[in-house]
């Protein structure tokens, strides 16, 4: 469903993303992980057109959209959220919702409607006429996440929407994914938090210092020395093969 | 109700004897008027322009070209200057978004397009210059020319229908629900699909064709304008002091920042003698109701009846 290939960027002196492909079949969900400054949240802005690849080709759903605008990439059905989160703060709960229901109807009350339906869905239920300032971290994440899905998405980018929430929370936002890729959306997730990567991916990319080094599997992905190196520095798989 | 009180309070110039009256209900409606239309771009897209007069004026000298120079009957040069405005709009918009310029970038390049354009009609020998048009002086209603200031009022209530009436719709619609998504957060509007080069370009381009219109009605009724009168910064000013003051963002700031700073002015004028005072106290007033009131006065009713309104930061 999205294909990447050759994706580069460089930032000044940084090769932020460096020859990065990776494959996201329909229907699937594939995660993204690395240490921090991989290069996974720009690699995810190049993909959603925020940010323009150096090199690079972006296929979804067979059709190129490398260097596309963002609006016009969520026009196709790929939707992004964000790590930090970016509410309408001055908006209810219900009317940021309704900006993402808007792209796929002009009749504010049908938007409306669906704004309020997915919001229940997700959890929100309670706070659609509070304004989205008043909401906790989880709350926005939530937030994030059902206004993408407002528009009613093929496929969902969604950039650690489990940062900053607590275990239980955690555990809510993992069945809510699941429940988001059986409504027939796929999704490809950055997240820190391997326990959910675990629980949620069908495959994993890792990647460090721009590249991936690793593909698999979550269960061959904790096992595979690079990725151990990658996290735990140079040396780290053998010292812990010794200590095992 | 509240649209009775307000109709009931609008009419009341029309059945009073004193011109000077009407003349003042005419002037408040009309900064009204004009805090509205920069209201659609300023506080509802948050596209914080400086030199609104830019349309205003070049609104001004469409009428008066057309109608001086090609015979153009000044009722056809509303719709005229409604086309030029929003042209007018449309290029300033599409050059400084495509641009990425916002915030004070933009106040500051909005400043600059409003003093070229004082510039060129100053020295254009199409505009006639630092001259300024004359138009000439032939009363009745088919030339757009009242006798009787209430005549102009009513064009002017109007006009100010007009433009609130598109306010309205800019809080029900998807397009003002774009545009408030744009003035909220830009990254996150194009995450869902709103193309904000687009959205704030046409939000620019209608409110600076409403704008334009004023500049017929203000011609038509003073018979004169020039480079000054058509693109002074203090015509911006007061378009966005009028909404900001009464609160951007919302339906009724205009209405509510014009009443209150004619009241403000025309008080002060009529109570402080000693010259030079009135202006300084209308400007302590003014501070004060900045200072305090960030989200203007439609703010503070928002805030009384506790429903989130003037849905801006600061």
């Amino acid at each position: 469903m999205l294909e990447v290939r050759g994706l580069s960027k460089r930032f000044g002196g940084l090769q932020a993303v460096d020859d990065v492909a990776l494959d996201v079949p329909q229907g699937r969900i594939v995660a993204l992980i690395g240490p921090n400054g991989a290069g996974k949240t720009t690699s995810f802005a190049m993909i959603a057109g925020f940010v323009r690849p150096d090199a690079g080709r972006i296929v979804f759903e067979g059709r190129e959209v490398t260097g596309a605008r963002a609006d016009q990439i969520a026009a196709l059905g790929m939707v992004r959220t964000f790590q930090i989160t970016q509410p309408f703060a001055g908006l209810s709960v219900a009317e940021n919702i309704r900006v993402g229901a808007f792209l796929r109807t002009a009749d504010a009350a049908e938007a409306m409607a669906q704004a309020r339906a997915v919001g229940a869905a997700l959890g929100l239920g309670a706070m659609l006429d509070r304004p989205a300032a008043a909401l906790t971290v989880a709350g926005r994440k939530r937030l994030e996440v059902a206004r993408a899905l407002a528009t009613r998405p093929r496929m969902l980018l969604l950039d650690e929407v489990m940062a900053g929430l607590n275990p239980s929370e955690i555990h809510e936002i993992v069945a809510m994914i699941r429940g988001i890729r059986e409504g027939g959306v796929t999704v490809l997730l950055i997240e820190h938090i391997m326990q959910a990567v675990a629980a949620l991916a069908d495959d994993v990319y890792v990647l460090a210092q721009g590249a991936v080094i690793a593909q698999g599997t979550p269960r061959a992905i904790a096992d595979d020395p690079a990725v151990i190196e990658a996290y735990l520095g140079r040396g780290a798989a053998a010292r812990l093969a010794a200590h095992a | 109700m509240k649209w009775v009180l307000v109709g009931g309070v609008a009419a009341v110039p029309f059945v009073l004897p004193s011109q000077s009256m009407v003349n003042i209900a005419m002037l408040t409606a009309f900064s009204a008027f004009l805090g509205q239309c920069w209201n659609i771009a300023g506080g509802f897209g948050g596209l914080t322009s400086f030199g609104h007069a830019v349309f205003f004026g070049s609104g001004a000298y469409t009428g008066a070209i057309l109608q001086t120079r090609y015979g153009v009957n000044p009722w056809v040069g509303l719709p005229a200057a409604f086309l030029v405005g929003g042209l007018v709009g449309a290029g300033i918009g599409a050059a400084s978004f495509r641009a990425g310029l916002r915030g004070s970038y933009f106040a500051l390049v909005t400043l600059a397009f409003a003093e070229v354009f004082r510039v060129l009609s100053n020295s254009l020998e199409f505009t006639q210059g630092g001259l300024g048009i004359a138009i000439p002086l032939k009363v009745s209603a088919w030339n757009f020319q009242f006798a009787d200031r209430r005549a102009t009022y009513a064009v002017v209530l109007v006009l100010l229908a007009v433009a609130s009436g598109v306010a309205v719709w800019l809080t029900k619609g998807r397009m003002g629900a774009r545009l408030a998504a744009v003035r909220e957060n830009e990254d996150a509007a194009a995450a869902l699909g709103v193309d904000i080069v687009r959205t704030k370009t046409w939000a620019l381009a209608l409110s600076g064709g409403l704008a334009a219109m004023g500049g017929v009605v203000y011609g038509q009724t003073y018979l004169y304008i020039d480079p000054s009168i058509g693109f002074g910064t203090e015509r911006s000013v007061e378009m966005l002091l009028v909404a900001m003051i009464g609160g951007a963002g919302t339906v009724w700031g205009p209405v509510l920042g014009a009443v209150v700073l004619h009241v403000v002015a025309d008080v002060s004028r009529a109570f402080i003698a000693t010259p030079g005072f009135a202006p300084m106290v209308y400007g302590v007033v003014l501070l004060v109701i900045i200072a305090v009131l960030p989200q203007g006065l439609a703010g503070v009713w928002a805030q009384v009846r506790g429903t989130p309104g003037g849905a801006r930061d600061a």
